[in-house]
C-alpha cells in the first residue's frame, strides 16, 4: 500500500493538517502536499480510468507532465475538468472527483472497451466513417459520444474573476531550477531587467532532490543563497506559480499565474495572465523523464523513476513497500537509494544496459540492492495495483526468467529536454544520438523582427552540449550553460556583461544511457498490445505499428490517425517513444521522422485567464447615450445596434411590444413623438477644399448646398454599393457636418481619413469625429414647433426656419442647433444639445410636451414611419450588393459632377442593367403583413434544382397608421410591374399574396413634413 | 436651464487604487500643421503652453497641451473655457487650414491614484507604465481593455484616463475590477 511515512518531506508541513475530499470520502494530507501526494498518502493509487479503454490508472508523474491523475476540482461556480492532481496544491475543503468512470472508479462498466480492444483499433474514430454507412447514426456515433471526453462539463458561470497583465522586460527566464536561477542572475547583474518565472511554488526545480554539492556545500544551499541574491536585486522580478504558456513573434510571450488556485478563499483574481513583450528569453524549462514501454506498463503503480523519489523525498510519500526500479540510464538509481534511505525495500533494479551502470549503481549495490544487468520487464502482474513484475532479457522476446512481487515499479527510459517553449515560434531541434533526445539547435533559434534569435536555452532544457570536456545532464553543465545563456541574453541587448565564475560542483559521474523503446526489445504482439505510448488517450505500441502498417509514414498524420500526444497532456511523457516506435516500423532513422509541431500552451490554462476582464457586465464594451438611464427607468425594450443599445420600445405595464409601437406612431403622428437621435454620426469636415472632397464621396452634389441648408446624401462605395446615407449640413463656407447612420460613425469616419491620407492627401480638408459631443433629439409631429416655441422666444416659425434648413437657436437657456429634417413624414425637428445638457433638456422637453401628449418612441416605431413614407433603410434596403438605382433614388445621383465614389462601377454593364431588382412597395391582399425577408417564386427551377424567385422582402411592418400590413421590398422589373401580385411562400407553410404598389404608402405629397 | 453633467456623476472607488471619475473636463481638438510659426503662436496665445512633441504633453496654467498625431493636439482646459479656446484658435490661425473643435462632452475622464496606479492601468492597457518609461510629460493613445483610450499624469502617482462618453460606463467597470482588492501585482507599484 501508499502511504505517509513518519518522517522527511522537504516540501510539507506536517504542524499543519489539510481536510479535503475525493469522490466524496474525508481525506487529510499536509499543508504543501499536492493532490497526488495527498491521495497517496492516503492510499489511493487508483486515481481515474484511461479515456477509451476506461482501464484503472494511478499517477506516473509528479509534475506538469501527468496524463493520468486528471480530476474534476470544486463545485459550481469553482467547478473545472480536467486538473493535474500532481500541479494542484490541497487547501482545507477541497473537493476532487475522479473522471471517465461510471458508476464508480472501483467498477466501471466502460472497461468492457479494454475486452473490445481488438474492434477498437488506432483510426477506429476514422474507421467508423467508411463501413457501413448506417452504422455511423445508429451504432457508432451514440457509443463515441458517450465514451467521449474526460471531464465534466462546466454548468454554472465561474465564480472567480481574472485579469491580463502587459509587462515589458528585458530578459525572461521560463524556469526556477537551478538553471533559470543562474541565467537570471547574469542576466539581472548585467543590468539588464529581468523577470523569472516557475511554474510550480518552488525554487530549485529538481536538483535538491537529485543531490549534488555546489561550492561544498547542498544544492539546497545554493538555490536558497542564489534566490535571496535574486530579491535583493532590484531589477529582477520572480514569480512562483506562474508558467511560461506560450512564446511568439518578436519577443512576445504569455505567463500564466495562478494567483489562488491554492487559496480560493482569498480575495482577488484566480489567475493573471501576463502579456510580455521580451528582448530575449531563456528556456529554462528541464527535462522530462521518459516512460518505459513494456506489457502493463500503465497499472497503477508503475511511476516514472523520478516521481517515485519526488514523493518520498518531497512529500514523505511511499508510493508502496517495494519498489522494483527499471531503467536504460544512470539516473533512475537514485530512486533506489533514495526509496532505501526511507527505510523501504528495492528487491531489485533492472537494468536494460548490457553493460550496466556506473558510480550510481556502485553506491546502490554498496547498500546491498541487487542490480540485474541487461533485464528487464517483460509484464507487469496486477489489474488495479501493481502486484509483481516478470523479469526477462531485454535483448529476447520476452521468456520469463524471475517473478519479483512488488508493488511500484519505477521506469525511467531517459530524459526529454522541454523544448516546447523553444520551438513555439520556429525554434528548430537536432537529435542528439548519444543521449537520443531532440535538443535545441542554437544555430536555428526563433528569429525576431531584426532577425536575431531572441530565444535562448538553458540547463537541461539546452540538451547535451557537444563543445566541452563535460558531458550529459549534470549539475556542472546545467549552470555552465545557464551562466552563458543569462550572460549573451543581456549583451546581446547591449548590457555590459563580465565574466561570471562558475562555482564548483561535485556530483557522480553517470555512465551513457543506451535507449529502449521497446522492452524487450523483441517482444510479440501479444505484449506490444499492452504496452502503452500515451496513456491518457490510450495509444499502444501495437497501434503506431499498425498505422504504420496502414501506409501512415508522416508523424503529423499517424498522430491524428492514432491521436498519439492529442490529449489535454499534448503528448509530454509519448511523444519521442512514439516517434521513435514509428521510425522502427518504417525502418526510418528518428531524426527523418521528426517530431510533432509543439503549440502553445505549454499545459492548458483556463478560459477565464484567456477573457481576462472580458466577462459578464464588461464582456463587451456598451455604449449609452446621455439619456440611456432615462430610457431604462422607463422601461425601454433594448434593441442592441452596433455596440449601442436603443430603445425599441416603452411598452407600458402589461402592453406588448407590438401595442406599444403602435401607441408610440399613432402618437407622433397625431400630436408629439421624441426620439433619442444622439446615436446617429456626426463628422465635421472642413477646409476649403471641402466641398469638392463631399462632392466625392456622395453620388449627390453638396458643394452647391447654402450655408444654413441641408441635403440627403448617399455614399457608395468604389464599388458602387451604397455604403451610407444621411443628412449634410453646411455650417459655413468651410464647414460641413455629415451626418452618418448609427453604426456608420466610426466606419465612415476612417473611410474620410483613409481617402484623405492616402489618395488626396493634397487636398485641403480636416475630419473630426464629433458624435458623442452631442445629445440629438428628434422632436416630431404636428405640435413640434408649439413645443420648441416654448423653449424660446427666437423665430422657428416655417419661414425662418423652412423644411431642410437648421439655424443655432436658445432653447432653454441652452445653446441648441436645431435641423429641420424628417425621417417620418411629420413635422420634425433634430435638436442637438450638448451631450452634458442632455439628460437634462430632454425632461424638458417633456416637461413642456406634457400638454401634447409628449410620447417617446423607440426604433421601431421610427422604422415603420419611415416605410410608411417608402424611406430606404441602410442595412435593410441594402446589404453590400444594393446600388442606389436599385432602390429609385437616381434622383439624389448628380449627372453633372465628372466622378464620385462608385460613378465608374455604376456604369459598367450588370449594374446599369434592367434586369436588377427594384424597390417597390408590397401589400398583402389579405392586409397581413408579410414575412422579414420572404422571397417571390417565378416559375421553373434553376440548376440546382431549387425553386426560381424574382424578388424579396427587404422590410416588413404592419401600419398603424394605415391599419394594414406594409412592406418594401427588390423586384425583378418591379417599378414596371405595379399591380401585379406576386406569391411569397413563408417559412410557416403558407404563402402570401402580394401587390406590387408603390413604395410611398403614405402623405405622397410630403404636405405633414412641409408645414 | 439644464445642468450640464458629466457621464457617471463622479462616481468612485477604492481598491489597490483609486478610481474616480474627475468630472468636467474641457477638450479641443485641434488639426493643422503642428510645425508652423502660425500654429506654435496660435496655441501659445490661447493656453500659453508650446506645441508638444511626438507622444509628449506640455502644460501652462489650467491648459495642456497633447500630441495626438502628426497633425493632431488635443487641448483640455477648465470645461466652460473650452469654447474660448476654440475662438482664440480660430481667430488666430484664420486663413490657416486648420480644424479646432469642441469636444469636452464627446469625452469621460477619469483619474487612477495610488501607489499601485501603474499596475492597475498596465492590466488594461498594452503600454509601459514603468517610472523610466512613462513620466509626466508622456501621453499615450492606445487601448484599455476593449475601447480607445488615452492617458497621461495629471499628478505624482495619478494617471488621466480620457474616453469617449458613451463607454465611460465599461471603463468604469473595468477600472474597478483591475482595482479590487487583493489584485496587487507588485511590478511597478
Amino acid at each position: 500500500m501508499s502511504t505517509r511515512l513518519k518522517e522527511g518531506g522537504r516540501r510539507i508541513d506536517r504542524a499543519k493538517q489539510v481536510e479535503f475530499t475525493f469522490n466524496g470520502k474525508r481525506m487529510s494530507g499536509f499543508e504543501g502536499d499536492t493532490l497526488a501526494a495527498a491521495l497517496l498518502a492516503n492510499d489511493q493509487v487508483m486515481m481515474g480510468r484511461s479515456f477509451k479503454y476506461h482501464r484503472p490508472r494511478g499517477v506516473v508523474a509528479s509534475g506538469a507532465e501527468e496524463p493520468n491523475a486528471l480530476v474534476n476540482l470544486g463545485e459550481g461556480g469553482k467547478f473545472e475538468p480536467n486538473q493535474r492532481a500532481t500541479t494542484t496544491e490541497i487547501f482545507d475543503g477541497l473537493t476532487a472527483a475522479s473522471q471517465n468512470h461510471w458508476p464508480s472508479l472501483d467498477f466501471d462498466v466502460g472497461a468492457i472497451n479494454a475486452k473490445l480492444s481488438r474492434f477498437l483499433p488506432a483510426g477506429f474514430y476514422y474507421k467508423t466513417f467508411m463501413f457501413p454507412r448506417f452504422a455511423w447514426k445508429h451504432l457508432y456515433e451514440p457509443i463515441v459520444r458517450q465514451s467521449a471526453g474526460l471531464g465534466r462539463v462546466p454548468k454554472d458561470r465561474d465564480a472567480d474573476t481574472y485579469e491580463h497583465y502587459y509587462a515589458f522586460f528585458d530578459v525572461v527566464v521560463i524556469g526556477g531550477g537551478v538553471a533559470g536561477l543562474m541565467a537570471a542572475k547574469s542576466a539581472g547583474e548585467a543590468g539588464a531587467k529581468v523577470l523569472l518565472m516557475e511554474q510550480t511554488p518552488h525554487w530549485g526545480g529538481r536538483a535538491p532532490v537529485d543531490g549534488g554539492e555546489v561550492d561544498g556545500k547542498p544544492v539546497e544551499d545554493f538555490v536558497a543563497a542564489t534566490v535571496a541574491a535574486l530579491e535583493a536585486m532590484g531589477n529582477v522580478t520572480l514569480r512562483t506559480r506562474m508558467m511560461g504558456a506560450g512564446v511568439y513573434d518578436h519577443g512576445y510571450m504569455l505567463g500564466y499565474q495562478r494567483l489562488r488556485d491554492h487559496a480560493p478563499a482569498a480575495k482577488g483574481p484566480r489567475h493573471r495572465l501576463w502579456r510580455i513583450r521580451a528582448g530575449r528569453i531563456v528556456t529554462a524549462t528541464g527535462a522530462i523523464e521518459r516512460p518505459l514501454s513494456f506489457a502493463g506498463n500503465d497499472v497503477p503503480g508503475v511511476m516514472l523513476a523520478s516521481a517515485v523519489r519526488d514523493y518520498v523525498v518531497d512529500y514523505g510519500v511511499s508510493p508502496g513497500d517495494r519498489v522494483v526500479v527499471v531503467t536504460n540510464n544512470d539516473d533512475a538509481y537514485r530512486t533506489a537509494i533514495a526509496v532505501k534511505a526511507a527505510g523501504l525495500s528495492v528487491p531489485a533494479i533492472l537494468d536494460a544496459r548490457a553493460g550496466g551502470g556506473g558510480a550510481l549503481a556502485e553506491e546502490a549495490k554498496a547498500q546491498g540492492i541487487r542490480v540485474l544487468n541487461g533485464m528487464g520487464v517483460a509484464k507487469v502482474h496486477g489489474k488495479k495495483r501493481v502486484e509483481g513484475v516478470a523479469v526477462c532479457r531485454q535483448a529476447g522476446e520476452g521468456a520469463v526468467e524471475e517473478e519479483i512481487g512488488c508493488d511500484v515499479v519505477a521506469m525511467s527510459g531517459g530524459w526529454s529536454p522541454v523544448v516546447h517553449l523553444w520551438s513555439h515560434c520556429g525554434g528548430k531541434l537536432v537529435w542528439n544520438d548519444k543521449y537520443a533526445m531532440f535538443q535545441p539547435n542554437p544555430e536555428a533559434s526563433p528569429t525576431g523582427a531584426d532577425g536575431e534569435g531572441f530565444v535562448l536555452a538553458a540547463g537541461v532544457a539546452a540538451g547535451a552540449q557537444t563543445d566541452t570536456d563535460f558531458e550529459g545532464l549534470g549539475l556542472y553543465e546545467t549552470l555552465r550553460t545557464a551562466v552563458r545563456a543569462g550572460t549573451q541574453a543581456a549583451a546581446e541587448l547591449g548590457f555590459k556583461t563580465r565574466d561570471v565564475a562558475l562555482p564548483t560542483v561535485s556530483e557522480h559521474d553517470e555512465v551513457a544511457m543506451e535507449p529502449v523503446w521497446l522492452m524487450p526489445q523483441g517482444a510479440g504482439a501479444k505484449l506490444r498490445m499492452k504496452a502503452w505510448l500515451d496513456y491518457q488517450n490510450d495509444v499502444k505500441v501495437s497501434d503506431v505499428q499498425l498505422a504504420a502498417r496502414e501506409g501512415y509514414e508522416s508523424v503529423e498524420h499517424t498522430k491524428r490517425y492514432t491521436t498519439l500526444g492529442m490529449a489535454t497532456d499534448q503528448g509530454k511523457l509519448s511523444n519521442i517513444n512514439g516517434l521513435a516506435t514509428l521510425a522502427n516500423a518504417l525502418g526510418e532513422a528518428i531524426p527523418q521522422v521528426g517530431t510533432t509541431t509543439f503549440r502553445p500552451p505549454y499545459t492548458p490554462i483556463s478560459m477565464g485567464a484567456i477573457a481576462g476582464e472580458a466577462r459578464a457586465e464588461t464582456f463587451q464594451p456598451l455604449r449609452r447615450t446621455p439619456m440611456h438611464d432615462w430610457h431604462e427607468e422607463n422601461g425601454a425594450h433594448w434593441e442592441p445596434v452596433g455596440q449601442w443599445r436603443r430603445p425599441y420600445c416603452y411598452p407600458r405595464k402589461g402592453e406588448s411590444h407590438a401595442a406599444a409601437v403602435a401607441r408610440e406612431v399613432m402618437a407622433t403622428r397625431d400630436s408629439l413623438g421624441l426620439l433619442d437621435a444622439s446615436t446617429l454620426g456626426k463628422l465635421v469636415v472642413k477646409g476649403p477644399d471641402a466641398g469638392k472632397f463631399l462632392d466625392m464621396l456622395y453620388t449627390n452634389m453638396m458643394s452647391t448646398l447654402k450655408p444654413g441648408r441641408c441635403r440627403y446624401g448617399l455614399m457608395c462605395s468604389e464599388n458602387g454599393f451604397l455604403i451610407d446615407d444621411g443628412v449634410v449640413a453646411r455650417i459655413d463656407e468651410d464647414t460641413f457636418l455629415c451626418h452618418t447612420t448609427t453604426g456608420g460613425a466610426e466606419r465612415i469616419h476612417a473611410h474620410m481619413e483613409e481617402w484623405l491620407q492616402t489618395e488626396w492627401w493634397d487636398w485641403q480638408v480636416y475630419v473630426a469625429n464629433v458624435t458623442e459631443q452631442y445629445a440629438q433629439i428628434a422632436v416630431v409631429g404636428p405640435n413640434a414647433r408649439k413645443v420648441l416655441e416654448k423653449l424660446t422666444d427666437e423665430d422657428i416659425s416655417a419661414e425662418s426656419l423652412p423644411f431642410m434648413a437648421w439655424k443655432d437657436v436658445t432653447l432653454d437657456g441652452v445653446n441648441s442647433r436645431v435641423y429641420r429634417i424628417s425621417f417620418s413624414g411629420e413635422l420634425s425637428y433634430e435638436i442637438a444639445v450638448p451631450a452634458s445638457v442632455g439628460r437634462a433638456f430632454w425632461g424638458r422637453l417633456l416637461q413642456a410636451g406634457e400638454e401634447y401628449g409628449v410620447t417617446p418612441y423607440g426604433t421601431e416605431a421610427l422604422h415603420v414611419m419611415r416605410a410608411e413614407k417608402g424611406f430606404i433603410m441602410i442595412g435593410d434596403e441594402t446589404d453590400g450588393t444594393v446600388i442606389p438605382q436599385d432602390l429609385g433614388l437616381n434622383w439624389a445621383i448628380s449627372k453633372k459632377k465628372d466622378d464620385y465614389l462608385g460613378k465608374r462601377a455604376q456604369a459598367r454593364s450588370f449594374m446599369d442593367n434592367p434586369d436588377r431588382w427594384q424597390l417597390v412597395g408590397l401589400e398583402t391582399v389579405d392586409g397581413s403583413a408579410l414575412p422579414d425577408g420572404a422571397y417571390a417564386v417565378a416559375e421553373g427551377t434553376n440548376a440546382n434544382g431549387q425553386r426560381n424567385v424574382q424578388g424579396r422582402v427587404t422590410s416588413t411592418y404592419f401600419s398603424p397608421t394605415l391599419g394594414k400590413g406594409i412592406a418594401m421590398g427588390l423586384v425583378h422589373k418591379g417599378p414596371d410591374r405595379m399591380g401585379e401580385v406576386l406569391d411569397f411562400p413563408g417559412t410557416d407553410g403558407k404563402t402570401y399574396k402580394a401587390k406590387i404598389v408603390d413604395p410611398v404608402f403614405y402623405d405622397r405629397d410630403g404636405e405633414k413634413q412641409n408645414v | 436651464m439644464s445642468e450640464a453633467v458629466s457621464a457617471l456623476a463622479g462616481a468612485g472607488f477604492d481598491g489597490i487604487a483609486r478610481v474616480e471619475e474627475a468630472g468636467q473636463v474641457g477638450m479641443v481638438t485641434l488639426r493643422g500643421d503642428l510645425d508652423s510659426a502660425a500654429m506654435v503662436k496660435a496655441v501659445k496665445t490661447a493656453t500659453d503652453a508650446a506645441v508638444p512633441g511626438q507622444r509628449a504633453i506640455t502644460r501652462a496654467g489650467g491648459y495642456a497641451v497633447a500630441w495626438m498625431s502628426p497633425d493632431e493636439l488635443l487641448i483640455t482646459c477648465d470645461h466652460d473655457k473650452a469654447d474660448a479656446v476654440v475662438n482664440s484658435l480660430a481667430k488666430s490661425l484664420a486663413g490657416a487650414q486648420f480644424l479646432a473643435v469642441n469636444v469636452s462632452d464627446a469625452r469621460a475622464v477619469f483619474d487612477v491614484s495610488g501607489a499601485q496606479a501603474r499596475d492597475v492601468l498596465a492590466k488594461l492597457m498594452p503600454v509601459d507604465f514603468s517610472r523610466a518609461a512613462f513620466g509626466p510629460d508622456i501621453i499615450r493613445r492606445s487601448r484599455l481593455a476593449q475601447v480607445p483610450a488615452a492617458v497621461w499624469m495629471s499628478a505624482d502617482d495619478t494617471f488621466r484616463v480620457v474616453c469617449f462618453r458613451s463607454v465611460a460606463r465599461y471603463l468604469f467597470d473595468v477600472l474597478c475590477m483591475a482595482a479590487q482588492d487583493g489584485s496587487e501585482v507588485g511590478v511597478l507599484g
